[in-house]
């Protein structure tokens, strides 16, 4: 069970603790040893000296302050975390930051700005694609890399044949879009912007 | 201002920006992830530590030990508090359970501990060290077995919904023994979790004996007061903060445990703390909607007419806590001489169940909209035709008190047309679409509106611009945006003339998110105070008729035209009111109503089903903002979809938890589930609501559809499933042949 850490844990003796400590003394001050890590994020080069514990996802939020990157899960559940890896999208809460040194990683905030948005972001505020907005920023990246993907070739579940290229109809952009979770249910609405945004039909 | 009369004409009727589909005013903040939610307070609490919660392995019962030992000593720790070390605390009003538990343990991942460190990483390392040692206790687990002698409760869900224990008007038992058609059929609803994207999250840090915290939460004043009366201290000492919430549908409206622990926690370590839950434990930390058993038993005339209708459920909660009233809106939704409510209320030591979403109505209506439809079928009746035959003008139970309006019946009317009801086969299981039986379903919506004192305060700053300060929260409601509708439309300027700021304890008081009383309450609390700025403005300019206009920028009266901001020349201008109830709410009942139609279509072989097409007609008062009230009511009927089709907590029964307490293991509709939604807002203004004349319509959309997508599995394939969720496995055995 992942819930409480301590669920699994049997009480250990005072002995085992004892030994452990003398053994080992840990020193509370310690801070974590660290890796280095330059990310390209957003264009630029962000050299990082990282805990290696640390995933993509937290390096943005709580080391670059990058955080329209969201964390609704952190295991890989819901989406909201989707950013761009060298062009593809990845949930960030999934990989450690340390794997991708060199890496170009694009945020939502690498897309667009409030006062410059990405055609896809201001899609999403016409069609109202979005409602809490906490999920928003991952199906926007998600958003993008699925066009991307479409007009790349790439094959998916929903495609009746294989061989065929794939097309931005409604369902081929639903099928895609299914992991990344809006439990507000705006689900419709991003379909409409997608289709604005690839000149398809919803 | 007290509304007291229904309201005449004003300046929100010219519906110039109020009414209007207005984009969101915080979309590019939204869109551009530049909106800081309350983990992500960088600038605020720059050297916050990290908390990382410890739930409670056990559902009932006694810490015997807890060894923190390992722990405290584990590189970058600097504090973890238990109830050990916490200092006394009290129980919030809003709370069933304590939130921070031990020795006694209430639930299954109670918070008991909080180890706090410099970084996350070492917080979560040093989490695993924590040994507790336990006593479990037996416990009451399993609802069916409890509630065979449960007793009868009442309840209100504080959120505009409320049942007594049993209600009867009429002779039910005789009337229905006397009816020629009758219908007596138990349905059952399972335990739901909000499963916000946004987890209970919090930032916390203390300024010598005062509190700032940023939280994720609906109520700011209900849950600046259950802090304050947990921690002892007093209320003017928090500053609670929630300017963005990523959602909550009521599992965010009281004060939770991420909140509490950060407080104490920024308070052991002597500096800022932000805490966010761990998503695999908030559905057994939190609150869930309770699972119902419910029994409905109509009896009808031939023509249709019912006579008798009884509706009854049963829920559990922990001790203290309250039902499920699910029996609420079979009150007032269809007539009928003889009725009978009830509700049993079970002791149950799962996790505390409490208002999601449509509380009461949502399971309620997910039976009762079943049952209608079955008693259709026996009658030989259209469903729509059925529902039109036992609408009523007045409360069935109090015949002199009428609704204050009720357009179910063009709903249903209006829905049947556009949806192409008529193309419906009332035989079930007669369309076939290659591999896919094809069925169309319908319910009628219906959910109360219900008034809530709201303030604000509106400001006319030096340049012209207008500034509205309330405590309203905007949980993706489009709170934001309707509140800049409505001080742009009294105060006759531009929308990007409007700053709106919201969830925030320094502002006054406002009705909160949260029942669908959100939108029309809080705009009401903001007019009210526009009213006193207009009338301040007034002064100002020196004009003395009350015949004056705000349009464009303008004051204009008699035959003179000055610009509003010249009234904020030699200082700002600042007015506050909030707006009260008086009895029309009591004299008057007040509802919204709706229709929903749905086309799904299921799989012969495999009994998958898939929606098709959806369609929901809503009467619901003056639309503020019809897109975004267009996505509540898509949004609502997406999560019906959920509760009709997935959505289902699997209580453990031995050990008494949800077993699936995680977003891969409680299965929420995604993309591919939902199809194109279409919504239709009938025209409407209610006088006797609030000056707005708007009415709430968030919770609408959730109320009836998922009787509408199980009505329509009916219809594809013949087979009546009662028990929500109508999972595959549950009619694949009774599918017709495949030819």
């Amino acid at each position: 069970m992942v819930g409480g850490a301590a669920t699994a844990m049997a009480a250990s003796t005072p002995s085992d603790a004892q030994t452990k400590r003398t053994t080992m003394p840990p020193d509370p001050a310690a801070m974590p040893v660290t890796m280095p890590v330059t990310l390209k994020v957003n264009g630029k080069d962000r050299p990082l000296s990282l805990d290696p514990r640390t995933t993509l996802l937290d390096a943005l939020r709580e080391h670059l302050h990058l955080s329209g990157t969201k964390k609704g899960c952190d295991h890989g559940q819901c989406g909201a975390c989707t950013v761009l890896v060298n062009g593809q999208r990845i949930n960030s809460c999934l990989s450690l930051a340390l794997q991708h040194d060199g890496d170009a990683i694009t945020t939502i905030e690498g897309l667009g700005t409030p006062d410059k948005l990405h055609p896809m972001q201001a899609a999403f505020v016409r069609h109202d694609g979005y409602q809490c907005g906490y999920c928003t920023p991952g199906q926007i990246c998600s958003a993008v890399a699925v066009l991307d993907e479409i007009r790349a070739g790439v094959p998916s579940h929903v495609q009746a044949d294989l061989m065929a290229r794939p097309q931005a109809s409604n369902i081929e952009m639903r099928e895609r879009m299914s992991g990344n979770i809006c439990r507000c249910g705006a689900y419709s609405n991003i379909a409409d912007a997608m289709a604005d945004v690839a000149g398809a039909k919803a | 201002m007290k509304f007291t009369e229904p309201a005449g004409t004003n300046p929100i009727d010219r519906m110039t920006v109020v009414g209007r589909a207005q984009d969101r005013i915080d979309g590019p903040r939204k869109t551009t992830g530049t909106a800081p939610y309350a983990y992500e307070r960088h600038a605020d609490a720059p050297d916050a530590a990290y908390g990382w919660i410890i739930g409670a392995a056990i559902a009932k019962g006694r810490i015997r030990s807890i060894d923190l030992d390992d722990a405290r000593g584990a590189p970058g720790v600097l504090g973890i508090v238990t109830a050990g070390n916490a200092g006394p605390l009290a129980k919030g009003n809003f709370n069933t359970a304590k939130l921070l538990g031990g020795p006694e343990v209430d639930h299954y991942h109670q918070v008991i501990a909080i180890v706090v460190a410099k970084t996350f990483e070492q917080a979560r390392a040093a989490a695993g060290l924590v040994r507790v040692d336990y006593d479990r206790a037996s416990g009451s687990f399993d609802l069916d077995s409890a509630l065979k002698t449960a007793p009868l409760v009442g309840g209100d869900s504080n959120e505009g919904n409320k049942a007594p224990a049993a209600d009867r008007v009429g002779d039910f038992e005789k009337a229905f023994a006397a009816a020629p058609v009758t219908l007596d059929a138990a349905y059952t609803t399972p335990d739901h979790s909000h499963a916000m994207m946004e987890p209970f999250a919090s930032t916390a840090m203390w300024k010598g004996d005062e509190l700032h915290i940023w939280t994720s939460n609906q109520m700011i004043d209900w849950g600046r007061g259950d802090l304050a009366k947990t921690l002892g201290i007093a209320k003017d000492k928090i500053r609670f903060m929630s300017p963005y919430v990523g959602g909550g549908f009521g599992g965010k409206l009281f004060l939770r445990a991420d909140a509490i622990m950060a407080a104490l926690a920024a308070r052991d370590v002597g500096r800022a703390v932000k805490v966010a839950m761990q998503r695999p434990l908030m559905a057994n930390n939190s609150t869930h909607r309770p699972a119902t058993r419910q029994r409905i038993r109509i009896g009808a005339a031939k023509d249709g007419t019912i006579q008798a209708i009884a509706h009854e459920s049963g829920s559990g909660d922990l001790p203290g806590g309250g039902p499920e009233t699910a029996v609420n809106q079979t009150q007032l939704l269809y007539a009928g001489p003889n009725r009978l409510t009830a509700m049993r209320l079970a002791v149950l030591n799962l996790p505390e169940g409490n208002s999601m979403r449509a509380p009461g109505e949502a399971p309620g209506m997910m039976a009762l909209e079943i049952a209608m439809d079955e008693m259709a079928e026996k009658l030989g009746m259209d469903p729509v035709a059925f529902r039109v035959k036992n609408d009523t003008q007045v409360d069935p139970q109090k015949p002199d008190r009428r609704f204050s309006q009720r357009q179910l019946v063009r709903c249903l009317e209006e829905g049947a047309q556009r949806f192409g009801w008529s193309r419906r086969h009332a035989k079930p299981g007669q369309v076939r679409d290659g591999r896919w039986l094809v069925g169309m379903g319908m319910a009628a919506a219906f959910r109360n509106h219900i008034n809530r004192r709201s303030g604000a305060r509106v400001t006319l700053q030096s340049d012209g611009r207008v500034l509205v300060e309330t405590d309203m929260t905007d949980i993706g409601t489009g709170s934001y945006t309707i509140i800049a509708q409505t001080a742009a439309e009294m105060m006759g300027v531009g929308l990007d003339r409007v700053e709106v700021r919201l969830g925030d304890s320094a502002y006054p008081v406002s009705a909160g998110s949260g029942g669908q009383f959100g939108a029309a309450n809080a705009t009401a609390g903001v007019y009210a105070a526009c009213v006193k700025l207009r009338e301040a403005v007034a002064q100002t300019l020196g004009f003395n008729s009350a015949d004056i206009a705000f349009a464009g920028g303008q004051v204009s009266g008699g035959n003179r035209s000055v610009p509003l901001r010249d009234a904020a020349k030699s200082a700002p201008l600042t007015a506050e009111d909030k707006i009260e109830f008086g009895d029309l709410g009591k004299t008057f009942q007040l509802s919204t109503f709706g229709s929903h139609f749905v086309e799904v279509g299921v799989d012969a072989y495999t009994g998958v089903v898939r929606l098709r097409r959806m369609l929901a007609v809503c009467a619901a008062g003056r639309i503020l903002n019809p897109k975004a009230a267009r996505s509540q009511v898509i949004g609502a009927m997406t999560m019906g979809v959920g509760s009709a089709l997935m959505e289902e907590l699997a209580v453990d029964t031995r050990f008494g938890f949800f077993v699936n307490h995680d977003l891969a293991g409680y299965e929420v509709p995604v993309h591919a589930d939902i199809p194109h939604q279409e919504v239709i807002f009938l025209e409407e203004a209610d006088d006797k609501a609030n000056p707005m004349k708007a009415k709430g319509v968030g919770e609408l959309g959730l109320c009836g559809v998922g009787a509408a997508v199980a009505n329509a599995v009916y219809n594809a394939t013949g087979v009546r499933v009662r028990d929500y969720p109508l999972t595959l496995e549950k009619h694949l055995d009774r599918l017709p042949e495949i030819a």
